[in-house]
């Protein structure tokens, strides 16, 4: 047992490799990269990361990935709350069959949803837009965030609630004032996890847009231009879309074991 | 059944060091004989749990040896030990029914059926457990769950010692005491030696021969209830034993005077060696001061707050600033707000840096 | 648990996200099934089939093959990746500077889009300019996964093992930091052996998460789309033309909007109905090992 720390180191290496590989490229030129094999740049350049931070139709993808996930977390997180606060008080006619409902469209393959998500947003004149995407992403982010959020919610002692009221608190500012602090880290999972979903998902973000909404994502998969693909200018944008992610993971580390310890991801 | 001895055993979670601020467990010196009841008694982090577990083997002390019947067991890991433990959550194996519980020790040590199932029913029975013996054990209440831990120990018969780890504190008020007394009996029936862990004083002065209080890592006093209740050792012994505990006051000694501030007590002791410059204080138990009508014998004092508590009654006075609590049970011939506070001698101590000192009786 | 109060004005507090998913899910849904049972010929003329396209899905060849496929993908990635991310889990420090580093490392593949995965293990794959099929290429062996099939299917099996591993892996380490230190004790106690401890202490520990980690990779396994598509789009030949690659295919692609969306309601059938199997299954079983013994 002496050794057992090798699996993790083992795995985590076999994390890291393709990674070191995609920004090892995107740190060379294009002509190292076809010409010779080499594990380190051998002319260190920076110039395509330049390229996607100088042309608008790169960087304005990472605008557009921003904004309709920032949306989409904004409505999934306002939503879900009262929804998760009253699965987890109340009993009402139809609850279990409503939660369950909503479960089963996180089961729902997006390939399902695709055109006529399209036919849908088209009609109603939200086709190309940042509000198209991020509604389109709550179909699967809300039923998510109620289910992480009712499982907070439920760790929390009723009793905290019926002192409140007790105490002349009307319900809109109980919520606020008394119950939300509560359970912040609850909703800091829960933003993680919508955040993580809605930034990972290519096949509804692409369908639903053209050119004013596109992801970066979607954007990527046309570098091939007339001297053909252009890889490092590709790798370059791959490690830009690892770096949100890595963010987001480094500031909540210490409240997802506590999300995931719920059961509820 | 084994005696148990702590040869100058100190630990410090941070590994080997000089100071002995480090120390989570300071040097402390113990026998405990074969089959005895004892009880560590203490706030939390005062290094019980500590002790109990450089006891079972999930910790090997800094310094120092444990010995079972002189075998140094200090390196042994916990399975040779032959020593059983009950925390203080029931700890249960979820998936398996009552008996496969009790029997799980004995399958781990290669028993055979034979030998395991007279054993496991004949000790269920003991412990009430024979109508549930088939039932997951998952789905009884806490203090079957608690009986389910304490058989996982007594299942072998030749189990050193029992300790227990403030096991009573899920279970509900009116069972603590059935359980509370089941446990002596099974005690008195196979009389292993019983350590008991709690940091409740009543469950230690009810449960044990002796107790051991136990304050920042060290041990304060060693004694039977009795001589804890009547002779604290320690001012922490006085605080922490009793309800409300002694109380405790500094004071200057002038002779066989003791100053509080500038009222003097007359001793029936004098204290002739006590270095200049100690925190001299004077500790008496509620119990044993007595209310005099104003202007009579004792310190005048004002009665500040009387609570009725039932069987008696405890007075808040006030000397000054300094406030004393005494038990009585009638509040006769007193009236208004003034009385006069009467110390009885025989029970008044003088503690010299928190430690009891003796004086020559004059 | 909480006891709940019933309160049916609760429905009010519901209700947005009800009409958000409701809007998301039921009129897409319905036109799907509108779908299904017609046909068109382009130009919004549609002609009623009734249940012709779900007879002719049954029967078909290519549903069937992507049907078995597609098992035998989610088959493969569970019996590698739960097996693999709960000896992970068991081996990962509990405590230290090693606990934030595990986590931070392995939650970083779940957090990189899709298509990029796709886009990394691309070019990683690449005999001509990536690590591994280099590698593998100058040690010798033939490896292209544009052209042969087998290896097509491993890279995109150790794709999608490098994506999501860690999934099962941060659920199994939460579920096995939930358990008290007082059980090991015990089980030291007890003379339990390290398999017994795994057996009777940390398995049915984790047995929720666990449920729930064999759910969200079946499913998501059994949806997989922009990975491969990305890696070898469906390719070479049709040997990694999974469920979702084929729907889309011959909804935007061929424009078949009958068939395609017949398919889609049996492709969201089945996982509905694998999913409860699932379910139930795990559940009984952790309900019988338990009840089972003496």
């Amino acid at each position: 047992m002496r050794f057992k720390w090798l699996i993790p180191a083992i795995y985590i290496f076999f994390l890291l490799l393709p990674i070191y590989w995609l920004v090892n490229m995107s740190l060379k030129t294009n002509e190292e990269i076809l010409s010779v094999f080499t594990l380190w740049p051998r002319d260190l350049t920076f110039a395509n990361y330049k390229v996607i931070f100088t042309d608008a139709s790169w960087y304005s993808g990472y605008i557009n990935s921003m904004i309709y996930v920032s949306i989409n977390v904004v409505i999934s997180v306002t939503l879900a709350l009262p929804a998760a606060y009253a699965f987890s008080r109340y009993s009402f006619v139809g609850d279990k069959h409503l939660f369950f409902w909503l479960l089963t469209n996180r089961m729902a393959p997006p390939a399902v949803f695709a055109l006529p998500f399209f036919q849908l947003y088209s009609s109603i004149g939200l086709f190309d837009t940042h509000i198209a995407v991020a509604i389109a992403h709550c179909l699967f982010n809300l039923p998510l965030a109620v289910w992480i959020l009712e499982g907070f919610m439920s760790g929390i002692p009723k009793e905290i609630d019926e002192t409140a009221f007790v105490d002349g608190y009307s319900w809109p500012r109980f919520f606020i004032k008394i119950f939300i602090p509560n359970i912040a880290s609850g909703i800091g999972v829960t933003a993680f996890f919508c955040f993580m979903f809605s930034w990972v998902e290519l096949l509804l973000a692409r369908t639903l847009t053209a050119v004013n909404a596109k992801p970066i994502s979607a954007i990527m998969t046309r570098t091939v231009s007339a001297s053909g693909l252009d890889w490092g200018v590709l790798a370059a944008a791959g490690v830009l879309t690892i770096l949100p992610g890595a963010l987001v993971i480094y500031f909540v580390r210490n409240h997802i074991a506590k999300g995931f310890a719920l059961g509820r991801v | 059944m084994a005696k148990v001895t702590l040869k100058e055993i100190a630990h410090s979670y941070t590994g080997y060091s000089e100071n002995s601020d480090d120390y989570a467990l300071k040097k402390l010196d113990l026998t405990w004989r074969d089959g005895g009841a004892y009880a560590l008694l203490g706030p939390s982090g005062c290094g019980k749990t500590t002790l109990l577990n450089i006891i079972s083997g999930l910790l090997i002390p800094t310094k120092g040896q444990v010995l079972f019947n002189d075998q140094d067991v200090t390196r042994l890991p916990t399975e040779q030990r032959n020593i059983a433990q009950i925390f203080q959550f029931p700890v249960i194996y979820d998936t398996m029914t009552v008996f496969q519980n009790l029997a799980f020790p004995l399958k781990n040590r290669g028993r055979t059926k034979d030998e395991i199932e007279p054993r496991v029913i004949e000790l269920a029975k003991m412990l009430g457990l024979e109508k549930d013996l088939y039932t997951k054990a998952q789905h009884l209440t806490a203090d079957a769950k608690q009986k389910i831990s304490l058989g996982r120990g007594l299942i072998r018969k030749s189990v050193n010692a029992i300790l227990f780890d403030e096991p009573l504190t899920v279970i509900d008020p009116q069972l603590k005491w059935e359980l509370r007394s089941q446990l002596k009996f099974l005690h008195k029936k196979f009389g292993f030696t019983m350590i008991y862990v709690t940091h409740d004083q009543t469950e230690a002065l009810t449960f044990a021969d002796e107790v051991i209080v136990m304050f920042e890592g060290e041990i304060v006093q060693i004694g039977t209830p009795e001589a804890l209740f009547e002779r604290p050792e320690h001012t922490f012994v006085g605080y922490f034993i009793g309800s409300p505990g002694m109380n405790i006051v500094p004071c200057r000694l002038e002779g066989n005077q003791a100053m509080i501030d500038d009222h003097a007590l007359i001793l029936d002791k004098s204290y002739p060696d006590i270095s200049a410059g100690a925190k001299i204080e004077i500790g008496i138990r509620p119990e044993y001061l007595r209310l005099a009508p104003p202007g009579g014998e004792g310190l005048a004092v004002n009665i500040e707050k009387v609570d009725d508590i039932g069987r008696y009654k405890i007075v808040r006075v006030g000397l000054n600033n300094r406030k004393f609590n005494v038990v009585m049970t009638e509040l006769s011939g007193m009236t208004g707000d003034k009385a006069s506070l009467v110390f009885d001698m025989n029970h008044t101590n003088i503690y010299v840096n928190d430690h009891l000192f003796a004086g020559d009786r004059l | 648990m909480i006891v709940k109060q019933p309160n049916q004005k609760a429905w009010f507090m519901v209700l947005p996200v009800f009409l958000v998913v409701a809007f998301s899910a039921v009129i897409p849904l319905m036109t799907v099934v509108n779908y299904s049972v017609q046909d068109t010929f382009g130009n919004n003329v549609f002609s009623w089939v009734g249940m012709d396209w779900f007879k002719d899905l049954i029967h078909s060849e290519r549903f069937h093959a992507a049907f078995l496929k597609q098992l035998m993908f989610s088959g493969i990635i569970l019996l590698i990746e739960v097996p693999l991310g709960i000896a992970i889990a068991l081996a990962m420090p509990k405590k230290g500077w090693g606990v934030p580093v595990c986590l931070i490392s392995m939650a970083l593949p779940l957090l990189i889009p899709w298509n990029v995965v796709g886009t990394i293990w691309q070019i990683f794959g690449r005999v001509d300019i990536g690590l591994l099929g280099h590698t593998l290429a100058s040690l010798g062996f033939h490896y292209n996964y544009t052209q042969d099939p087998v290896a097509a299917w491993i890279t995109i099996i150790i794709m999608d093992v490098w994506h999501w591993t860690s999934l099962v892996v941060l659920l199994c380490y939460a579920g096995l930091c939930s358990i008290p230190d007082a059980y090991y004790q015990a089980a030291k106690i007890d003379g339990a052996s390290s398999p017994a401890v795994f057996r009777y202490i940390q398995l049915p520990k984790m047995q929720r998460v666990l449920l729930i980690a064999i759910l969200l990779r079946f499913m998501d396994s059994f949806m997989i789309y922009t990975e491969p598509f990305v890696i070898t789009g469906g390719g070479p030949g049709n040997s990694t033309t999974f469920m979702s690659i084929d729907l889309v295919k011959m909804a935007v692609g061929q424009f078949d909007l009958g068939p395609a969306a017949a398919m889609s309601l049996v492709y969201f059938l089945v996982i509905l109905l694998l999913c409860w199997v699932f379910y139930t299954v795990m559940s009984n079983v952790g309900e019988e090992s338990a009840n089972g013994g003496h």
